[in-house]
């Protein structure tokens, strides 16, 4: 009724039906907003705000009361007083500094080592005071390093097992599928409890290899980083798994029987065909696997000991036993930024590459 | 039955140009009783099949019948339930798709979405290591024969259904396979653009010798192109012939109705002579003279059938002569089809005849019209016998 908009100063019996048409068109004109307002809020909600908070945290001061942190703003003689600080990146900086200076001492250290090698002559002494340990760079690197691994596992791991579910009978996918998120019933601490078991000196892991002859003595894994990583690995692998399966289920077969009708052997067409065509699975799993693994406390905490210092333990310990609010802030923002730039180029990358 | 005809036509012909009428002559492609059971499904019945050097082999049938995976067997992607698939004298079963001399496009197309077209169809080559500079030759001449030069640089998803045909053809033939398989290579294109690549693929096959074996659900494609047509039904090969043989002397009324238009008048059999087998028919309350050597009960139910460019429509009664087969009936509907009109008649018996009359000899035809009184007459000569 394209009349209603203009002709509001409806007769009584009428207005029932224009309130209705009202309320229509509104849903109507806006359809497209209602639409994506669920994801929305939900970003709003659960992320904008937060990160705010943490942003506008991370530019206070740590003092001793509750909240631990200064106010950032204050309103006083009729004026807005702003107190940013910016201590706490001033810190990350000189971290950032130190960690250089970590680096550059153990190369030289590096360097001396390897020159003995190769001198009969007594190795020159250089007296260097070894640098304080950086606290933030270095835990992010471990954590890094300890991510990146894990995901390449888990990607060894995964790409096989998808690979064969997604060719087993389709009747018998479904089970196979379960069967990879099963572990998902029960609790993510109590599996990492029992990894602890399988782990340990006296483990059913080590009891494993010593019964199969390949060592003598237990093998020192549990409180070292090889167990985080095995612990990562196992954990995140249903999320490396279910985005290749998806990609690998989709992969018409007819492809591969082109490619070895043109001449390809099994290995080259899975080469040429099935490992391009699966790369958006392989993306979304690493990424599902990485960014997460980056994060992981609960895994180093409990598998890596003291010494494995990862960006989640630090800033667990800044958080909590510190009581440093704003420096845990600032630490997760720059954390933040340097895990969404890459993606952010990424995906600006990948939806050209799309459209080209 | 027609194999007396095709003996005599047989005789005719003792040329090198028709392999299979030479006993001597080596098929290059053989199916000997191969079955094809997918569960307890039997997709492809104990099919028999020569299929000589050279040949455009044409297989037809109806959808599901079982041409598609003929071929996939063919290709080295399924095995054979049972019988044995021989390429050039030696049995290939067990031999993987990329160590035989097949190339196959798809149905489907199966186009690899990731790359250009250019990469679709150099992929083989790649492969092949072949030299770059001839590699780059071939692809062009693929490229300007199916007429996508112009697309060369795009990816499956922007061409058209005809013009990822077109490219899946040109990636079936660009490794100038012994055998090529064609899965309904030209489905998609429109009627100028099919008649062009026809002549093209003619062309290839006079200039390489390659053995063509294509499916098509094109009758006139059938017909133009192959040396040879298999029509299939339910699995199994009814008749084997050159097109003419097919459309003049069809075995059964499967093979008289699928290919073409025709006529087909259930009948018994009353008289037997030599020459001539008269039969009685209900749908044209009288007898018919089909010209026939074979041996016939008396009795026997057979279908004589009648394409309907075989007979005559006229207002007057044609002049009466031995062996003439003369019918009355009305013309119920009339279509112009350019080339021809399409009438249909309706019979005294109420059975509805259709006849094809050719523009070229409209000359008496040309003011008949609907619900005109008529007479339609064909030639003892003009039609055959089928028993089953
Ligand atoms: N993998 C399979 N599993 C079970 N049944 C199959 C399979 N492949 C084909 N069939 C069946 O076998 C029969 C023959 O299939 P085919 O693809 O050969 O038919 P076609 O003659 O090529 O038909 P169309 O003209 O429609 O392409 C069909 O009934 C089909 O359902
Ligand atoms: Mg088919």
């Amino acid at each position: 009724m394209s009349d209603s908009t203009n002709t509001e100063a409806a007769t009584a019996p009428n207005s029932g039906a224009k309130k209705k048409n009202f309320l229509v068109r509104i849903i109507s004109n806006n359809s497209k907003w209602l639409m994506i307002a669920p994801p929305l809020y939900y970003m709003v909600f659960l992320f904008l705000i937060p990160f705010l908070l943490a942003l506008k945290i991370s530019f206070a001061d740590s003092i001793l009361a509750v909240p631990p942190f200064t106010a950032i703003y204050e309103y006083k003689d009729d004026h807005l007083l702003l107190n940013l600080s910016l201590l706490n990146f001033q810190a990350l900086g000189h971290d950032v500094v130190t960690y250089k200076n970590e680096l550059i001492y153990n190369f030289g250290n590096l360097v001396g080592w390897i020159g003995g090698l190769f001198s009969s002559a007594p190795a020159v002494v250089t007296e260097v005071v070894a640098p304080e340990p950086s606290q933030y760079l270095s835990a992010f690197v471990e954590s890094l390093r300890l991510a990146t691994i894990a995901t390449i596992v888990c990607l060894l791991i995964g790409y096989p097992v998808a690979y064969a579910i997604a060719r087993a009978p389709k009747s018998r996918q479904n089970i196979y599928i379960m069967l990879v998120i099963l572990p998902f019933w029960t609790s993510f601490l109590l599996r990492v409890y029992a990894l602890q078991g399988v782990l340990r000196d006296s483990g059913l892991l080590n009891q494993l290899l010593i019964f199969m002859g390949f060592i003598d003595e237990p093998i020192h894994i549990l409180q070292t980083s090889l167990a985080v990583q095995i612990g990562i690995a196992y954990s995140y692998a249903p999320f490396m798994v279910l985005p290749l399966y998806a990609t690998l289920q989709k992969l018409d077969p007819a492809l591969l029987e082109a490619a070895s009708d043109l001449g390809s052997r099994p290995f080259r067409a899975f080469l040429d065909v099935t490992l391009p065509l699966s790369m958006p699975g392989v993306i979304a799993g690493s990424m599902l696997t990485f960014i997460p693994a980056m994060g992981e406390y609960i895994i180093p905490d409990m598998l890596g000991g003291p010494g494995v210092q990862t960006i989640g333990r630090v800033l667990w310990d800044t958080f909590f036993n510190d009581r440093d609010w704003p420096m845990a802030a600032a630490v997760s923002i720059a954390f933040l930024l340097f895990l969404v730039v890459p993606i952010g180029i990424y995906q600006y990358y990948s939806i050209r590459e799309r459209e080209a | 039955m027609s194999t007396n005809h095709q003996t005599a036509h047989r005789n005719a012909k003792q040329d090198p140009e028709k392999p299979w009428l030479n006993p001597n002559a080596k098929p290059f492609v053989r199916f000997q009783n191969v079955s094809k059971q997918f569960g307890d499904f039997t997709a492809v019945d104990s099919i028999n099949l020569d299929i000589y050097k050279g040949e455009m082999f044409a297989l037809v049938g109806g959808s599901g019948c079982g041409k598609t995976t003929l071929l996939r067997m063919l290709a080295g992607f399924l095995d054979p339930s049972a019988g044995k698939v021989m390429i050039d004298g030696t049995d290939v079963n067990g031999v993987p798709p990329y160590e035989r001399p097949v190339n196959m496009m798809f149905q489907s197309y199966a186009l690899f979405p990731h790359m250009t077209v250019e990469k679709n169809i150099a992929y083989a080559l790649k492969l092949d290591k072949m030299e770059k500079d001839e590699r780059k030759r071939r692809i062009d001449e693929a490229l300007e024969m199916v007429q996508m030069s112009k697309f060369a640089h795009r990816k499956p998803h922007q061409l058209s259904g005809g013009q990822r045909q077109r490219v899946a053809l040109a990636r079936a033939l660009i490794k100038r396979p012994k055998v090529l398989l064609l899965d309904e290579p030209l489905s998609a294109l429109d009627k100028k653009l099919r008649e062009a690549t026809q002549f093209e693929l003619m062309a290839i096959q006079y200039k390489l010798g390659i053995t063509f074996i294509f499916v098509t659900h094109d009758q006139e494609e059938a017909m133009a192109l192959s040396s040879r047509i298999a029509v299939l039904d339910k699995g199994q090969v009814i008749q084997v012939g050159t097109p003419s043989e097919i459309y003049e002397f069809p075995n059964s009324r499967f093979v008289a109705e699928f290919v073409g238009s025709t006529n087909m008048f259930e009948g018994t059999v009353v008289e037997d002579t030599p020459n001539q087998v008269v039969i009685e028919s209900a749908s044209t309350k009288g007898n018919i003279n089909v010209d026939d050597v074979g041996r016939y009960q008396i009795g026997q139910t057979v279908w004589v059938n009648v394409r309907p460019e075989k007979i005559k429509l006229s207002k007057t009664k044609p002049a009466k002569h031995a062996g003439l087969n003369v019918l009355e009936g009305t013309v119920s509907e009339l279509g112009y089809r350019g080339n021809h009109v399409i009438y249909r008649v309706k019979a005294a018996s109420g059975k509805i005849i259709m006849v094809f009359a050719q523009s070229q000899n409209r000359t008496e035809e040309l003011d008949i019209t609907w619900d005109d009184k008529v007479f339609i007459s064909w030639e003892a000569d003009g039609c055959i016998i089928v028993k089953s």
